[in-house]
């Protein structure tokens, strides 16, 4: 024979290898992910913002309410940021160490960013795949009632809501939530119509399962893929919308904060030369969403079917 | 077409009258009436006032006659909060304003952004596509309110270039910072929605047709291959129009400049009902007339798009 016996046997035994291995559609998106610069690069910055909301507080030499009484009144000079005097961020316009402030910002940023996507994606989730999987009258009546919600201009209603009632974080979620699982319901309506054809649908209504279950055990594990690449660019929005209302002094009210209310302090008072107060605030606001953005699209990316 | 404009208007009239009564319920609901201030007024000038203002007759007539006014007399009511000023005249004094840099950022970010993106897509992977790209990657974490800070310290604080307030018809450099600030982040989506939309265009196969039968490059482009670019591009402009009208609120806290935003946030902080519950309507009003726009627009360049 001409063939080499070695080199036979040792193909034989790679393709049985791969054969046992196998590679599941997920392995290969974690794999893309993994190999994505940018998406690692978003992850890391995310990973490190995190720690720093929850860890931060450990390193703070002041709580976010003393007032150092040495610096009040001179901020522009005494207040700069130094590591002597522990105000590493330097203090804010009333004395109180900056440091302090940004790490409880962040942690409220934060927070309302992911429990304003988690609303969304639970109610648009589920919305959304009862309206495509029932379909006919009511999915035209669902659709029809989103298109409606849609045309509200919503950040003046979001406002109308927080003046009327109240400016209080659980408003404000209330009203963030109300409004962010709109898109999220259109996607998901759309994966389920293409979902519900299927064999294994059939399958499983052929034998009797109901379709409420039909819709949590069926439908909604195989929409993660989109949910779960909507929900990574959807917290940066809700960070954004939270950001706008308390830069408007509507949102997050004193003595808590975030990142949106303190950018609209530093803001404020830029032109005493305190122009740490803008910046530290900003930088953290604008890395996180950096990190989420990338984050978001490596996701896309690696779950795309379009790119295999 | 005509009779899928009036289908797409049947849904955009009980909307707007779903908006209204939906805004004027909930100032009703609302805890505390506008005339509850410091020093409680005696309860009989009370009665008169709210007998003026026929808050004492029942809800649905109030919803009625709100409904009839704007409807008919396109009259938004007297303002709570000044006695001697309508609604109708705090609105008229602010729009103009606002309808200016918003309409200009407007123009700018979607001219911008296409022109961006459309020159990425071009030389993809190129130098001139990293740069794009980085661009609208860089602006897209810059939104209105922190754009607004940043440059009034660089061009006003730093450099006294330009005025960092005020508003003024005649004088266009109380115009470029708004523009700026307002149109960053939205010319950065557009710019990456164009691309990847004129990349998915310039790979497809009516364009290999184009190139094989010896079409000069630029005719390609312009001819075959925006248009169909443009769609996503085109569905984009009813969010960033209704952005630019929702931003307006940061800009004219920001740079004073006296537009529809101070109106409405004024009227928040006085809780001047009448004047929020105007704005709100207006701005909803303006939404869907753009959105109706945008699906016509869209429908007319798709045609795989019947109506």
């Amino acid at each position: 024979m001409v063939i080499d016996q070695t080199k036979m046997q040792s193909l034989s035994d790679r393709l049985v290898q791969d054969e046992v291995k196998g590679r599941s559609p997920w392995a290969d998106a974690r794999r893309r992910f993994w190999k994505n610069r940018a998406a690692m690069l978003g992850l890391s910055i995310l990973v490190l913002v995190a720690l720093f909301a929850i860890l931060g507080g450990q390193f703070a030499q002041w709580s976010n309410e003393e007032l150092d009484f040495s610096v009040m009144g001179q901020v522009a000079t005494m207040g700069a940021p130094s590591l002597e005097n522990g105000h590493y961020f330097g203090t804010d316009n009333l004395g109180r160490d900056l440091y302090a402030r940004v790490v409880q910002g962040t942690q409220i940023s934060l927070m309302v960013g992911i429990v304003g996507a988690g609303i969304a994606v639970i109610v648009g989730t589920l919305y959304g795949a009862t309206a495509g999987y029932v379909g006919g009258r009511t999915d035209q009546i669902m659709m029809r009632t989103v298109d409606i919600l849609m045309s509200i201009p919503y950040m003046f209603v979001l406002i109308l809501l927080l003046v009327m009632f109240g400016r209080s974080m659980s408003m404000l979620f209330l009203g963030i939530g109300l409004i962010s699982w709109l898109d999220m319901s259109r996607i998901v309506r759309g994966q389920t119509l293409s979902l519900k054809n299927r064999e294994f649908i059939e399958a499983a209504r052929a034998t009797g399962v109901s379709s409420f279950r039909i819709i949590i055990r069926h439908i909604v594990p195989n929409l993660l893929g989109v949910v779960a690449v909507y929900a990574t660019l959807l917290v940066p929005l809700m960070i954004l919308t939270e950001s706008f209302i308390s830069f408007l002094g509507l949102g997050v009210q004193e003595p808590l904060t975030s990142w949106g209310a303190l950018i609209s302090e530093g803001a404020g008072t830029m032109n005493y030369g305190t122009l740490w107060q803008l910046l530290f605030p900003l930088f953290f606001f604008v890395i996180t969403l950096f990190g989420f953005f990338f984050v978001g699209d490596g996701l896309r990316d690696a779950l795309d079917p379009k790119e295999r | 077409m005509f009779a899928f404009v009036l289908r797409r208007l049947a849904v955009a009239v009980p909307t707007l009258l779903l908006l209204i009564v939906f805004s004027f319920v909930l100032m009703h609901m609302a805890p505390g009436g506008p005339f509850t201030g410091e020093r409680a007024l005696p309860p009989q000038v009370l009665a008169n006032l709210e007998a003026q203002y026929g808050l004492n007759d029942p809800l649905w007539q109030q919803i009625w006659n709100y409904l009839y006014g704007i409807v008919v007399h396109f009259d938004f009511g007297p303002s709570f909060v000044y006695p001697d000023r309508s609604v109708n005249q705090l609105i008229a004094a602010g729009f103009p304003v606002t309808l200016t840099y918003g309409g200009l950022s407007f123009v700018a970010a979607v001219v911008l952004g296409v022109s961006l993106g459309v020159v990425a897509a071009i030389w993809h992977n190129s130098w001139v596509d990293y740069m794009a790209v980085g661009i609208s990657i860089g602006a897209q974490v810059l939104p209105n309110f922190v754009m607004a800070p940043l440059l009034v310290l660089v061009f006003t604080l730093w450099y006294r270039l330009l005025p960092g307030g005020g508003w003024s018809f005649t004088d266009p450099s109380f115009w470029i910072m708004p523009v700026i600030a307002l149109a960053t982040s939205y010319m950065a989506s557009i710019a990456r929605i164009t691309r990847s939309s004129m990349l998915e265009v310039l790979g497809s196969n009516h364009i290999r047709t184009a190139r094989a039968k010896g079409m000069p490059e630029h005719r390609v482009i312009i001819r075959h291959a925006l248009k169909p670019a443009m769609l996503p591009v085109i569905s984009y402009l009813g969010p960033v129009f209704v952005s630019m009208i929702t931003g307006s609120v940061v800009i004219d806290i920001y740079f004073s400049t006296g537009g529809i935003g101070k109106a409405f946030v004024d009227s928040a902080l006085n809780r001047d009902y009448a004047v929020m519950m105007g704005v709100t309507i207006l701005v909803g009003a303006l939404t869907i007339l753009f959105n109706l726009i945008v699906d016509v627009l869209y429908a007319w360049i798709d045609p795989k798009i019947r109506y």
